[in-house]
């Protein structure tokens, strides 16, 4: 073997390789840019504990000790509480379309009740959906609560401040009572492998047909950009859709996740996410010049949406900045619904803010992707 | 054949030019061909010939010119002239993982072509391939996939055909019968503008254009371009061809030597001073090999049309290169 090896020829590869990897101006900006963005993602986008989830008080009157117990949450930083007080059938609105993540319920007499030391109830509704999400502020409440009525019950009512807590802290795990995180993964998973794969099957579409040179002629003949679009597009939603069957499947019969709502609004939703992937991929397509960059450019995009849209971490824990980026993505808007669907029942109704960002972005990136295609081979 | 008629030119272009950066591609090139023509478009790699052909398909958008093909304008009309064009690529450009079969499918929808099943199966058996339907287009070789190509390029019924190399890597008898079809659909009516490197197929052609640097050089039948070359030939036979062919390139008259097997071709512009190269170098070298009169091939002229128009475009260059400071 020792003729069989030679330095030059290493060195042929090698300088052959770099002066390729020099040429192909987007392998390197992945170079250096993927572990920027990655390190910015996880650095500083990311918390496990996070603060400042939207709660409604629900309470028939307001006292003394309603404001304490509101201003030691508050001061919790976990909590962030709404001004004023909401209706039940308002506060159940916001935990199923997700603009609150916490209600506290004070039922009448909470006041007088505490002062007679008879313990009276304090119901928290925690939207459990994401169990990662809630877990850290619910096993603080109570710590938060005795504290906070301790400094209140002072002088004569000092006893009943004693442990145990003053209130009866009753607390309902929403969606999810098990706290069962195969129930929150299963969404997030039917997100991210539509993302993956449908995105990178159309981001070949047009980079394969200018690599094996059949491009060329199908510009020759009478097809027009958005009918090339459409037919390249479609077969993939149908692929889509057979993989949202196997996942469903299998989640039912592995993992027996519940199925709240509908089908058929599910089917809707999935229709939409697939469709703005395709269209992504696609608009990948006439921007890369090769398979290859098709493929980098697939990776880009799912690095954030794995990191951002609140799959593998809380979304509320990130900075306003991330959650900016992450509300950008259609997964995030995907993933949010499926879980509204599957485990809190939810309609279209429930689900406008996050159907409109579906159809803006594929009627978006749709337009891009005619904009981009060539006519010619200019 | 009504191809005389004057009204019938189906292409009609004027001044078009394609620069690609500050290269000019195609420059100024103006030409006509007229129903039923069979028209080769000739020159020497990287002349334009391909870009032309684009331009006049509309896959190329023209940076200057103007021009019309089947009466519709090329800048603006595109669209409906690629309805009614046939376009031959030089590369081998339906799909090959698609069978024979699929991929004439696949270009009769593109098409719409009313009755696919029937007009995919005429050609498929024309083509005498209905036996190989289902066989992948990629598994078939060289002078296949150009009568596949062909075949699917003229399934919708084009006007005029546009074949960029498409003998490229084929056998001769396969091109004997490539071109022996593109007679039988000219007859018909159809146009043809071939682009090739091959001699054989350029006297195939009822006219030949030559391209060179961009610029067209030559045009008419292939006796016209030769007559108007002005060049002489006197072919040498004998021993030692080696030995005259080195000392009469020397000599002034003289432009072009080339060997051809045991004969030595000599080409030069004026008849009486290349008789006098040819003589002197015979007799320098004692050699009782024989010359006499010859005829001119279209590739001395086509070699000669390449050196001059070589010079310009360097001279041309030369000035420009001298005016900018860059």
């Amino acid at each position: 073997m020792s003729s069989g090896f030679s330095l030059s020829r290493i060195l042929a590869l090698m300088v052959k390789e770099f002066i390729q990897m020099r040429r192909d101006r987007l392998t390197f900006a992945m170079i250096i840019g993927i572990p920027i963005i990655q390190l910015v993602l996880f650095g500083y986008a990311i918390n496990l504990d996070p603060k400042r989830l939207p709660t409604l008080m629900v309470a028939a009157e307001s006292g003394p000790a309603t404001r304490t117990i509101v201003a030691a949450m508050e001061a919790s930083g976990y909590f962030s509480i709404a001004p004023g007080l909401a209706s039940p059938a308002e506060a159940n609105e916001a935990l199923i379309d997700g603009s609150a993540s916490y209600v506290i319920t004070l039922p009448p007499g909470f006041e007088r009740d505490l002062v007679r030391g008879t313990r009276p109830q304090l119901l928290v509704e925690a939207d459990a959906t994401d169990p990662a999400a809630t877990s850290n502020a619910l096993g603080a409440l109570p710590q938060i609560l005795s504290s906070a009525l301790k400094r209140e019950l002072t002088g004569p009512l000092a006893t009943q401040a004693s442990p145990p807590i003053a209130v009866d802290l009753v607390i309902q795990r929403r969606y999810n009572p098990e706290g069962i995180t195969a129930y929150n993964i299963v969404p997030g998973l039917l997100g991210t492998i539509l993302t993956m794969t449908t995105i990178l099957m159309t981001a070949l579409a047009l980079t394969r047909e200018i690599e094996r040179g059949t491009m060329e002629n199908l510009m020759a003949m009478p097809a027009t950009p958005l009918e090339i679009m459409i037919g390249k597009i479609v077969p993939y939603i149908g692929f889509g859709l057979v993989q949202v069957a196997v996942i469903l499947v299998c989640a039912q019969i592995l993992f027996h996740v519940p199925m709240m709502g509908s089908f058929a609004v599910l089917l809707g939703v999935t229709f939409l996410f697939i469709g703005c992937n395709v269209t992504l991929g696609y608009t990948f397509s006439t921007i890369a010049r090769n398979q290859m960059q098709a493929m980098q450019m697939t990776f880009f995009w799912f690095l954030p949406s794995i990191l951002l849209s609140g799959f593998m971490f809380p979304f509320r824990g990130m900075p306003d900045w991330a959650q900016v980026i992450g509300s950008a993505l259609p997964i995030t808007h995907y993933i949010r619904s499926v879980r509204g669907i599957m485990l809190k029942g939810s309609g279209p109704a429930d689900l406008v803010n996050e159907i409109w960002p579906l159809v803006a972005f594929w009627l978006a990136v749709g337009a891009l992707a005619l904009f981009r295609y060539r006519r010619t081979l200019d | 054949m009504a191809g005389d008629r004057p009204e019938e030119i189906i292409i009609d272009i004027h001044g078009l030019t394609k620069r690609f950066g500050n290269k000019t591609v195609v420059d100024d090139v103006s030409l006509d061909v007229r129903r039923g023509e069979i028209v080769g478009f000739l020159g020497p790699n990287g002349s334009g010939k391909t870009t032309t052909i684009r331009m006049i398909c509309g896959l190329l958008r023209p940076d200057g010119g103007s021009g019309t093909c089947l009466g519709l304008d090329i800048l603006r009309d595109a669209d409906r002239i690629k309805r009614q064009v046939g376009y031959m690529t030089q590369r081998f450009s339906y799909y090959e993982d698609l069978t024979i079969r699929e991929n004439l499918d696949f270009v009769a929808r593109i098409y719409a072509l009313p009755d696919r099943s029937a007009i995919v199966k005429k050609t498929l058996e024309r083509l005498g391939l209905y036996e190989r339907r289902d066989q992948l287009a990629g598994s078939l070789s060289g002078g296949w996939k150009q009568r596949l190509a062909l075949a699917a390029s003229v399934m919708h019924q084009p006007k005029l055909l546009l074949l960029d190399e498409p003998t490229a890597g084929v056998d001769p008898q396969a091109r004997r019968e490539f071109w022996d079809e593109i007679h039988a659909l000219a007859e018909d009516g159809l146009t043809v503008l071939v682009s090739t490197h091959y001699m054989d197929e350029a006297e195939r052609c009822h006219r030949i254009i030559y391209i060179a640097y961009g610029k067209i050089v030559a045009r008419g039948t292939v006796a016209e371009v030769i007559e108007r070359s002005g060049l002489s030939t006197i072919v040498v036979r004998g021993h030692d061809v080696g030995a005259i062919a080195r000392l009469v390139r020397q000599k002034t008259g003289v432009e072009q030597v080339a060997p051809f097997g045991n004969d030595l071709h000599v080409v030069g512009p004026d008849a009486v001073a290349l008789k006098q190269a040819v003589d002197a170098a015979l007799v320098e070298t004692h050699s009782d090999a024989l010359a006499e009169p010859g005829e001119t091939s279209l590739e001395d002229v086509f070699i000669r049309l390449m050196q001059e128009a070589r010079a310009r475009d360097h001279s041309a260059n030369g000035t420009a290169k001298a005016e900018s400071p860059s």
